[in-house]
């Protein structure tokens, strides 16, 4: 999702390539306008995921030992048999039901593999509404934390978007970019794009600060509040784009890029049509 | 530029012909209207358009211009039509008008250039050039023009004139700069101080909220912090935003850990970079490095944000916080030293102040 | 050639008012002359056109824009149609952008097309300069157009760096940001320019007005006159040609102005005007209402300049943090001073200074009017080439968190990797352009002196098999041989007892010398036949001089 805006970069500089063959040089300026197009279908959003987490089940008890099973399964060689940490891996002590709840529910946990930040990705065949808030419940058994968010609490419809635009303004969007399209943090690590991320998750992200993010507690940034702000993501992200494709909403380096490759390059081409000779007719 | 080059051809370039056609002849009319295709196919090097062909070609001249006079219609429908006013009408408004400006420009540019190409017939020209520079003669001619001016005016002879003249002169070209002076007041100290002051609170931007120290008690945590009052005041708020950061007591290090600057591992930054002032704000908890979007210095939040990365060359400054009787963070003074990015007059201000303890 | 039968006679409605001018304004046989002047075909020299169009639309577009735009930072709490800002502090001057776009039909259209054509602007007037540049073209006696066109394109920076401040939203303000970290690093007056400028502290209440005076009225004003001159000095001293048949320093061949290239040169401003129309329906450019309002406070991941800043913005992220303290009591911020001044000056000093230092190392006074193919001036377009590298490479950086970000690159590795390559990657390119002109050059030396390849294999008397080479056909071999001798200088050191000419004398002309020859090493002469094996069978090249099939 994050590689979409900028896979013209590559041809940056394409536009001023000077080919011999007229032909050759078509076909480059087609090329490129066929990318800009592909580009496009890549950027533009993808459906919503399926909500991940369903109500909160009263077999609590259950929960808790049908999660141990599936933690000993699945998390503890890296993070311990008791979810205590180990080299690889951070304890689980204390992180609570809402940071379970975020990391499988988008895929970024059971990890694949150690790097420098663990990708959103498809989650497994088991995890699924039942088995994350089994593994949640017994990581939270553990020692408490954040608890996973209500229907309500991050219900869009019920935030005041101007005013959690500006709190996002503050707190978010220099790692994530005004509308949530992400950014690059140092030596490898990224702020995700936020456009596959449903409410609850936004929340839990806010409240746990996984991997780099920090964290945004109640206490200072109130649930109401929190709410105001993942009305604001919501609704920009779904938001119509007036002014035409939206260049995956980057800013200026895509705009530049179709100055370059859509602006001159056609002009080029009107430019080739009005003065090409034509054919000598004997 | 002098030369009348309408009938001046090469006469060894046998493709370029003597003359040619819509070229008056020196007694003659221009051309506008008229078949002129059967005499001028005499003419050598002119491509004359085939007849048939450059009727075929009309047609599709014609539909280009059609097609600019539907969309010219279009737009003005578009315009009465579709209504602005929120994101979904003006996207629909948007689109339209400049559909259809586009299709209109583009067509009229698609119908001329088909009519030059394939109805204009085709050939080229020749124009002489002259060379540029003038004649050692013109040259003289103008040289003794320039001295019996230069003779006549006598500002050779009269000397009182000539200085008088300059230093007439002189104010005169400083009037504009002098002019200029109000419009702005002399820097002074201001870039030296911020709004801190002792007892002022801490409260988050966006809300106006004060913070509780006991609240903000999640490690990994960060605000952004402006003075309490100042909220909206922009030359405020240019240099006395801050980042909080809760940090566990034991992870902080020297210097940052000095006393009573930090409330419970709660540190306050500068968030104004001290490359060139964008807010440096993006923060990693696991690595604890201020990372600043624009030029990407990167500043390590445990040890007194010195750099780790990047073109900033100091540190962000830190701002000495405690807490007031109701628990909430406070400054207890200004910066020590000037906060944003550098300048002439601002030196080695941290040197001073290290000084200063010393002394 | 036969006259026409009849003569047609100017109709009425054209007769009268030409008449009307005639007698009026002393014409002379201007009109009779500029008519029917020369415009050589290439699509190559419509580029500039692009951007004095651009330019026309800028001015059109720019001026319906301020029929709304509010230059005002007076703070407002915004009541329009935009629901995600409803109840939000900003700006007039955003609020009224805002309005713009969202209340005035058309209003976004134009801001979208405005912006496009600021971007196309620029960058035409950039490759139309390496056009100029790579063919030579610039020479004597054009300088003083090529200075203007660099005066052009200055103004063109300030401009968009002006206009881009206007709308007050969080991304242009991080530029005005960026633009004062930038003056007040300057030393000793940078404090004072900038409380001048911004009419006190950062960012005031006074900078959005004054640019707008700067963006609509001064700079346009200069730019007008300035594209007046550019224009007049082009239509006094003409165009240009590239080498070919009938083609020489003395003539100018191609289309006459009317009636063919004035219809070209209309339907060219109508794509012109068309494109930008189509950006502006199709592709959204600069969404502020997604920005947000300005405050100092607050930054987005991906704050970039537009294009064509991105250079500088590239040069600042790769600088290492250098600063001097002189006696504690003064500071030189040469991490901000050395990456915002030195390429802007290395670039635009040596544009202006090139053609007055080639003129010197060539000794070349002549007057150029037919241009060099790049190959046939290596020094130059090697040149040329690691100046476009040096430039590329830091715009490139200028968005290495993006590139970062999307391809999972390591943003410190983008950082390390410009360190490096702004420096090796000119002295590549110098090094493999150079290669490829003196390739090039040596091919056309053989298509003159042994003809075209023609892919026949051919079997000789004594048993060798050759390859059928044909003499280049007349409009190649012409073009080839446009390529102009560059003049080299005696060696004065190896001259016994010679006296070295004027200008040659001192320190500054033995370096001049060895200049010169430098520029001309390698230069490939094209009645070079290096027969090594032509000899062998010479008897069959004799007495086929020039006519039918030539053997290698």
């Amino acid at each position: 999702m994050t590689r979409t805006g900028n896979s013209v970069s590559r041809f940056h500089r394409g536009a001023a390539a000077r080919r011999r063959h007229p032909l050759a040089r078509y076909a480059v300026l087609l090329l490129a306008l066929a990318l800009i197009g592909g580009v496009y279908a890549v950027i533009a959003p993808g459906g919503d995921r399926a909500e991940a987490n369903s109500a909160v089940s009263t077999k609590a008890a259950d929960d808790v030992a049908a999660g141990k099973k599936l933690f000993e399964a699945s998390c503890a060689s890296c993070h311990g048999l008791n979810g205590e940490g180990t080299p690889q891996a951070p304890t689980l002590v204390g992180v609570g039901a809402a940071a379970v709840d975020f990391q499988m529910s988008t895929g970024r946990m059971p990890a694949a593999n150690p790097g420098a930040q663990m990708p959103r990705k498809n989650v497994p065949a088991w995890v699924n509404a039942d088995t994350i808030r089994q593994v949640s419940a017994y990581v939270d058994s553990l020692g408490g934390g954040p608890a996973v968010p209500s229907r309500d609490m991050v219900d869009p419809a019920k935030g005041n978007q101007a005013r959690g635009g500006e709190l996002f303004r503050a707190n978010c969007i220099q790692c994530h970019n005004w509308v949530g399209a992400g950014g690059a943090l140092t030596r490898g690590k990224y702020a995700p794009n936020l456009n596959e991320a449903t409410p609850e998750q936004i929340y839990e992200a806010m409240v746990t600060g996984p991997q780099a993010m920090p964290v945004f507690n109640d206490t200072t940034i109130t649930p109401e509040q929190k709410r105001d702000m993942i009305a604001y993501i919501v609704g920009v992200r779904e938001q119509t784009d007036p002014g035409g494709f939206g260049l995956g909403r980057i800013g200026p380096v895509t705009e530049g890029l179709a100055a370059w490759l859509v602006g001159i390059v056609l002009l080029v081409l009107a430019a080739m049509w009005i003065t090409a000779k034509r054919k000598q007719h004997d | 530029m002098t030369d009348n080059t309408n009938d001046i051809n090469e006469p060894g370039e046998e493709r370029v012909p003597k003359r040619i056609l819509g070229t008056p002849p020196s007694e003659g009319g221009y051309l506008v209207h008229g078949e002129q295709i059967d005499e001028s196919r005499e003419a050598p090097g002119i491509y004359v358009q085939d007849p048939d062909k450059a009727r075929r070609t009309e047609k599709y001249i014609a539909l280009s211009f059609l097609i600019t006079f539907l969309a010219g219609i279009g737009f003005i429908v578009s315009y009465v039509v579709f209504q602005v006013g929120d994101l979904d009408s003006t996207a629909v408004s948007n689109a339209t008008l400049g559909g259809t400006l586009a299709l209109a420009l583009l067509g009229l540019a698609v119908g001329i250039t088909l009519w030059v190409r394939g109805i204009m017939p085709k050939y080229e020209i020749t124009e002489k050039r002259k060379v540029l520079a003038p004649s050692p003669e013109q040259r003289s001619e103008l040289n003794q023009i320039i001295i019996d001016g230069a003779q006549q005016s006598g500002l050779g002879r009269f000397k009182l004139v000539r200085r008088t003249l300059l230093l007439a002169a002189a104010p005169l070209g400083l009037l504009p700069i002098v002019l200029l002076r109000d419009l702005g007041p002399m820097p002074k100290t201001a870039l030296r101080h911020t709004v801190w002051k002792k007892g002022l609170r801490l409260v988050v931007e966006g809300t106006g909220q004060p913070i509780r120290a006991a609240d903000f008690n999640s490690p990994g945590g960060i605000l952004s912090v402006v003075p309490h009052g100042y909220e909206h005041d922009m030359n405020a708020l240019a240099k006395a935003t801050l980042i909080l950061i809760k940090l566990r007591p034991e992870e902080i290090q020297p210097p940052t850990k000095v006393e009573n600057w930090t409330v419970n591992g709660i540190v306050a930054y500068s968030k104004i970079c001290t490359h060139v002032g964008c807010p440096a704000a993006l923060y990693e908890q696991t690595t604890h490095h201020i990372l600043c979007p624009c030029h990407q210095s990167t500043f390590d939040a445990t040890r007194g944000a010195e750099v780790v990365f990047g073109p900033a060359a100091r540190p962000l400054p830190q701002l000495p916080i405690g807490v007031d009787n109701e628990g909430y963070l406070i400054a207890l003074s200004d910066f020590e030293v000037p906060v944003g990015p550098s300048f002439w007059e601002r030196g080695d201000a941290e040197k001073k102040v290290r000084e200063g303890e010393k002394a | 050639m036969s006259q026409p039968t009849v003569k047609p006679e100017l109709p009425k409605a054209a007769d009268g008012p030409l008449k009307f001018i005639e007698e009026r304004i002393p014409t002379g046989d201007f009109l009779k002359r500029n008519l029917r002047k020369v415009f050589p075909d290439h699509w190559s020299f419509l580029l500039g056109e692009i951007a004095l169009y651009s330019f026309i639309i800028l001015l059109l577009t720019g001026t319906f824009l301020t029929l709304w735009f509010k230059p005002s930072m007076e703070h407002v709490v915004y009541d329009g149609s935009y629901e995600p800002l409803k109840g939000v502090m900003m700006s007039a001057a955003y609020e009224s952008s805002l309005h713009i776009s969202f209340e005035v039909r058309g209003g976004l259209l134009m801001r979208q097309m405005h912006h496009w054509a600021a971007l196309l602007f620029v960058a035409s007037m950039m490759i139309h300069m390496l056009r100029v540049f790579f063919t030579g073209a610039y020479r004597k006696p054009r300088e003083l157009n090529w200075l203007i066109g660099l005066g052009l394109l200055t103004l063109a920076l300030f401009e968009g760096l002006t206009g881009y401040s206007l709308p007050d939203d969080l991304l242009s303000g991080a530029g005005l940001r960026i633009t004062q970290g930038v003056i007040v690093s300057l030393p000793l007056v940078g404090t004072y320019i900038q409380f001048f400028l911004f009419g006190g502290e950062y960012p005031g209440e006074d900078i959005i007005s004054r640019f707008f005076t700067i963006h609509i009225l001064l700079i346009p004003g200069i730019l007008l006159g300035l594209v007046t001159a550019h224009l007049i000095l082009m239509w006094v001293q003409k165009h240009t040609q590239m080498p070919g048949k009938g083609r020489t320093e003395k003539n100018v061949v191609g289309a006459p102005f009317y009636p063919a290239f004035m219809a070209k040169g209309g339907a060219f401003f109508l794509f012109t005007f068309g494109v930008i129309a189509l950006l502006g329906a199709f592709f959204q450019i600069n969404p502020i209402w997604a920005f947000g309002p300005y405050t100092p406070a607050d930054i987005s991941a991906g704050s970039q300049p537009d294009w064509y800043m991105g250079f500088l913005e590239g040069s600042l992220r790769i600088m290492v943090p250098w600063e001097i303290n002189i006696a504690s009591d003064y500071t030189l911020p040469l991490s901000v001073l050395i990456p915002a001044l030195v390429p802007l000056g290395l670039i635009f000093t040596g544009l202006g200074v090139y053609p007055f230092v080639e003129r010197w190392i060539t000794g070349d006074n002549r007057e150029h009017h037919l241009c060099d193919r790049p190959r046939n001036a290596p020094v130059r377009t090697s040149i040329g080439m690691a100046g476009v590298t040096f430039y590329g490479l830091l715009w490139l950086l200028g968005a290495n968190d993006e590139i970062a970000a999307n391809f999972h690159i390591s943003l410190n590795a983008t950082t390390y990797f410009g360190r490096v390559m702004i420096f090796l990657g000119p002295v590549l390119a110098y090094i493999i352009t150079y290669r490829i002109c003196i390739g090039l050059q040596r091919r056309d030396a053989d298509v003159i002196g042994h003809g075209v390849e023609t892919g026949v294999i051919k079997r000789l008397p004594n048993g060798e098999f050759i390859e059928v080479h044909a003499p280049a056909s007349e409009p190649m071999a012409e073009h080839i041989k446009g390529k102009k001798e560059i003049q080299r200088f005696p060696d004065t050191t190896a001259d016994e007892g010679g006296v070295p000419a004027p200008g040659m004398r001192g320190l500054m002309g033995k370096m001049r010398v060895k200049l010169n020859h430098a520029y001309t090493a390698d230069d490939v002469p094209l009645e070079e036949h290096h027969d090594g094996h032509g000899e062998q069978h010479g008897e069959v090249l004799a007495g086929e001089p020039q006519k039918g099939i030539t053997r290698h």
